[in-house]
């Protein structure tokens, strides 16, 4: 659990350090605007974040932050939901700045502030009144306490208004906010921020072009979802220091999920976050799931009932098998010594990891360049592959290496110079002979290079000769040498080289890029129970509707409810009964029908075999029961009343899907 | 060209108010001679409406300031409320009459207004003088209470002092008459600047550093350039103010002198061109100009507002977006002939689409209910979807991107209605 804590942490604060890139230049622009503001222009920052409205919290959070922190004090939040009308837009604007104002100095004005907050006047002059008094005392006070904050901030900082989502301010709104703030500029130095998810079209849509004039606006693009996705990615995934892992149909879902669905990194966290809830409360072992430090403690710390665990676990049980008798025995009945094996192996685990990083980033430099992208271009495509299975045995992977025996040398060159620096950042000691080999090959490489220029002047004098010739048949067949002769010569130096190495990367992927799924111990770290995550992420609440009043019994779980399937229960509670019959009616439902089929399957039960003048006449109690459920399927929004027909009522949902 | 004359102000005063309100003489000798005398009183109320930037307000300032009349100046965009209105006239009016009254005004209501109106003119030092309030963009009134407009119209009978409300605006005025009937004021109407007002105005603020007529050269190169796009009167002089440096740059680098204007007009006449598909459609910012002139770069590695359309799309939000946008220009009958598997005439169907679309695409979108939606999102779908809740909070998230707008706000349970507000190139770009 405490891992867990600090691995959150761990994310947001990798989410704030990768906003705060975005925004440093976004700082500088803002302290350049303040500066020139002759054309009584408002100087506005369009920023253009993609769809991933979810996301956006968090970004002008930390955006706010930043700006606090470097630029001005004072900062305001809008969003559209708030602002109605301008009045609201006001309101909330000053009641943000004033109080932005009490965190900065709430030393004595305290409850002078509060008490006018109540009735102070909404209005432009107010704020510009407050916005002179408040920059002229920093003035007055600052040698005593503010040194520092306002040598961070100068003299007269910027209001900074940040609208959050501008597609959904109503557009008289933003008209007259712009149009008032226009007449004010001077008086009050004000930036706007826009919050644009769609496209800054949408400027132009908004505002008619006397209003737009008014604002000096340039645009800043947000990095896109996907690439925001693939630094998380390799930042938390792709990293040996989290002991966590995802296993390959988890990440699946979860791609699928942010790529078909929301492009919301913040769901992404969120069902990652679930993962290692999930993961951490249904595998008894993942205790053992921790930092390489603390592994020998904990594996020491583990009860009988624990290891009994260990022993039953699928790999380790194929691991037993494995061993040679005595072993065997040993470790299926000897506590201790199960846990000093079982601390090699998760050394042996942690070792992989980092192995298998590394390789893989290498792997992904050979297939991201290669024409059509066998493998994916991106590596969570890749490393998806190789969790799934074997990679090696797939068609994908004959196809790339394939295409990678075609690659140009300098492609080759370039490439093989990444792989050799992704593998010296790796901390891994064992590559320290791939390392060699590979700078074996590039040197061979250069070798090569020398020889083809010696070539080039073999050819050239070659072609020269040509050029004497003038007979046609001597012409023709030393053109036939020459060609043949080319042909050997690369097959035997270049290609040759280009085999060699293409070879040696296979031979790397195969010894480390084995799936998880066959190491030992993989299930301690691997969080694989896709169906579940799937359930807790994809709601669907239409077939949970449907299960719930066709098959009570799914969540009831009372043994009487189990139906067999076509027939209509009695036992099933009257919902369920009027929801199963409203089922086999069309568009309109006559009630009187509807409460005859009603009345025949309660009474089915409850008297069997009585006489017809009862059945005639519906039991009033029946008849209530009837009813609440008819009401209780309008709430849920199956049904509606017609106007066509007085004692009908219409279907709304073309049975439930 | 008719001199200001009025024998109630100073000779000096006038004439200083001439050179300050350039091409507008007749328009002001006219409300001088409406509003007399100071201590007479004049039309109760006068209303002024001309296009944008004809310079109603500035002359109503210059006026008023400049001969010194006691007057009140509200703009309405502002105070968008009748109470804050009507407050801001009793505060302006307690600072311009010197009594510092701290106090806050409350006042909510118009009888209110009128008591404590007459409370603040009573204690002033020039009690006869006239009182002007102006009330620009008087437009805004429309919207307020029903009897702001009418009363204000009446204030002098209404306060019984010395009072003359003005009211600017950019419309008519047979589009404010309530329809229970008013005092009528009289209306002035403001004409728009000719080329050669226009000309004769940007010309008259020129930097020190350069001659009178080597800036009214340059002027007189921007209005060809932009005079037909582009009249306003305050957008041409930041386009003037903008790309003055550029037209300067021969001459401080000493290429040319100040009266080559062939020269000068050969090396910003292309500039102008530039700035005018730029600049003027703010496409990029003022700032991001000056940058682009400092640096002599070309704006094609600046990218303007709209080159940026192209917006990413989750998966399947870009197929609910293609069955909205086919739900919407499509109607009903073809649906079972477009997304059913075996319709069987696809000669027909073909010329019927070409057809309708056409004429469609003139009405603009329809709305459909949501179950026709998602029907249409299945047959477009390849594999199977599952209708989770993810679809469902897609479609909401549409409609705040107002990529989509719901379309008529009754019962939830009814069945929601949208519409598709996207066009077709979008779509198109979408499809790919």
């Amino acid at each position: 659990q405490q891992i867990q804590e600090d691995l959150n942490k761990q994310l947001l604060d990798n989410l704030v350090s990768f906003m705060s890139r975005t925004y440093s230049d976004f700082q500088e622009k803002t302290t350049e605007w303040t500066c020139r503001m002759k054309f009584r222009e408002i100087p506005t920052a369009a920023l253009v974040l993609g769809v991933n409205v979810t996301d956006h919290d968090l970004t002008f959070r930390g955006l706010s932050d930043v700006l606090q922190d470097n630029i001005t004090p004072y900062v305001a939040l809008l969003e559209a939901k708030d602002c109605p009308g301008i009045k609201n837009l006001m309101q909330k604007l000053m009641g943000q700045l004033m109080n932005c104002d009490i965190d900065v100095d709430s030393l004595e004005d305290e409850d002078c502030v509060q008490v006018s907050q109540n009735k102070i006047r909404c209005s432009m002059p107010s704020l510009i009144s407050w916005y002179e008094s408040v920059t002229k005392k920093t003035d007055s006070e600052t040698p005593s306490k503010k040194r520092n904050s306002s040598s961070k901030h100068w003299q007269s900082p910027p209001v900074v208004v940040i609208f959050k989502d501008m597609e959904s301010f109503s557009t008289k709104v933003l008209q007259d906010f712009i149009v008032i703030s226009s007449q004010h500029i001077h008086e009050l130095p004000l930036v706007l921020i826009f919050g644009i998810a769609t496209s800054p079209m949408i400027i132009h849509r908004l505002l008619p072009h006397s209003v737009s004039s008014l604002l000096c606006i340039e645009l800043f693009q947000s990095l896109s979802c996907k690439e925001h996705l693939s630094t998380i990615i390799d930042k938390l995934l792709l990293t040996s220091q989290f002991p966590f892992k995802l296993g390959a149909k988890v990440l699946q879902v979860l791609f699928n999920i942010f790529l078909y669905h929301d492009f919301s990194v913040q769901n992404f966290i969120k069902g990652f976050q679930l993962c290692v809830v999930e993961h951490f409360y249904s595998q008894p072992l993942s205790v053992l799931c921790c930092h390489l430090g603390d592994t020998k403690k904990r594996v020491y710390s583990l009860s009988h009932d624990q290891c009994e665990n260990i022993r039953r676990l699928p790999s380790f049980r194929r691991y037993v098998e494995k061993q040679e008798s005595g072993k065997q025995v040993a470790l299926l009945t000897n506590d201790s010594f199960l846990k000093e094996e079982t601390e090699k192996l998760l050394e042996d685990l942690h070792v992989y990891h980092e192995n298998y990083v590394s390789i893989l980033r290498c792997l992904h430099v050979f297939t991201s360049s290669l024409p059509k992208y066998p493998l994916g271009k991106q590596i969570r495509e890749l490393h998806c592959a190789c969790l799934e299975n074997q990679v090696w045995e797939t068609e994908e992977y004959e196809s790339s290496l394939q295409l990678a025996r075609m690659l140009n040398k300098t492609d080759l060159v370039t490439m093989l110079q990444q792989c050799v620096e992704i593998l010296m950042l790796s901390s891994g000691k064992e590559f320290d002979k791939t390392v060699e080999k590979l700078k074996e090959f590039l040197t061979q490489f250069q070798n090569l290079e020398a020889e083809a220029s010696q070539e080039r002047d073999v050819s050239v004098s070659s072609q020269k000769e040509l050029q004497k010739k003038t007979d046609l048949y001597h012409l023709q067949k030393t053109l036939l040498e020459l060609k043949e002769s080319r042909r050997s010569k690369k097959l035997t130096k270049f290609e040759m080289l280009r085999f060699d190495v293409v070879d040696y990367i296979d031979k790397l992927v195969r010894k480390y890029l084995v799936p998880a799924d066959h190491r030992t111990l993989h299930e301690i770290v691997y969080f694989n129970a896709a169906s579940v995550l799937r359930g807790h992420l994809n709601a669907a609440p239409r077939t949970a509707l449907h299960t719930a009043l066709n098959n009570p019994h799914w969540y009831l779980k009372n043994q009487a409810l189990k139906c067999d399937g076509g027939g209509i229960s009695n036992k099933a509670p009257d919902i369920c009964i009027v929801y199963k019959l409203h089922l086999e009616c069309g568009r309109l439902i006559n009630l009187v029908d509807w409460l005859e089929a009603f009345s025949t399957v309660v009474m089915a039960a409850e008297e069997p075999n009585a006489d017809a003048a009862s059945l005639d006449q519906v039991d009033d109690i029946i008849h209530a029961r009837f009813i609440r459920a008819v009401s209780e399927l309008e709430l849920l929004g199956f049904i509606k009343p017609s106007k066509q027909k007085t004692d009908h009522v219409a279907r709304l949902t073309w049975g439930g899907c | 060209m008719p001199n200001l004359e009025h024998p109630a102000y100073p000779a000096a005063d006038l004439l200083h108010l001439e050179s300050l309100v350039p091409c507008r003489e007749s328009q002001v000798s006219m409300l001088l001679s409406i509003f007399g005398e100071r201590q007479q009183f004049s039309f109760p109320s006068i209303f002024i409406y001309g296009h944008t930037s004809s310079g109603k307000t500035y002359v109503m300032k210059t006026i008023l300031t400049t001969l010194q009349l006691p007057h009140v100046f509200v703009n309405c965009v502002e105070y968008f409320t009748s109470r804050l209105l009507l407050e801001e006239i009793l505060i302006q009016l307690q600072s311009c009459s010197g009594t510092e009254q701290t106090s806050p005004v409350h006042c909510d209501t118009l009888n209110d207004f009128v008591r404590l109106f007459k409370q603040a003119l009573t204690g002033r030092e020039l009690p006869d003088q006239t009182l002007y309030i102006v009330l620009d963009r008087a437009e805004q009134l429309r919207e307020m209470e029903a009897n702001i407009l009418p009363a204000f119209l009446r204030l002098q009978e209404l306060t019984d002092r010395n009072v003359t409300v003005i009211l600017l605006s950019e419309i008519v005025w047979e589009l404010f008459r309530p329809n229970i009937g008013c005092f009528e004021p009289f209306t002035m109407y403001f004409p728009d600047y000719s080329i050669g007002h226009l000309q004769k105005i940007l010309s008259q603020n020129h930097p020190p550093e350069y001659s009178a007529d080597f800036y009214s050269a340059y002027i007189n190169i921007l209005l060809g350039v932009f005079y037909m796009v582009c009249r306003d009167l305050k957008e041409l002089r930041h386009l003037a103010a903008l790309n003055f440096a550029k037209y300067c740059e021969p001459v401080v680098r000493g290429e040319a002198n100040e009266r080559d204007t062939r020269k000068l007009w050969k090396n910003i006449e292309p500039h102008l061109k530039k700035a005018m598909q730029t600049v003027y459609l703010r496409e990029i910012s003022s700032s991001q100009w000056e940058h682009l002139q400092h640096d002599g770069g070309e704006p094609g590695q600046l990218k303007g507002l709209s080159a940026h359309t192209h917006v990413e799309l989750p998966y399947y939000s870009k197929f609910l977006l293609i069955a909205a946008y086919l739900a919407s220009y499509n109607p009903v009958r073809t649906d079972k002939r477009f997304f059913l598997k075996h319709h069987g005439k696809i000669r027909k169907t073909n010329f019927m689409k070409k057809h309708e679309k056409t004429s469609n695409h003139l009405l603009g979108p329809k709305p459909f209910p949501l179950d026709r939606l998602l029907a249409i999102l299945y047959s477009i779908v390849d594999n199977r979807v599952a209708p989770t809740a993810n679809i469902f909070s897609q479609i909401t998230s549409l409609v705040t991107l107002q990529l989509l707008s719901m379309v008529g706000q009754n019962d939830q349970l009814d069945g929601p209605r949208y519409k598709c507000t996207v066009s077709l190139d979008f779509i198109r770009a979408i499809a790919r």
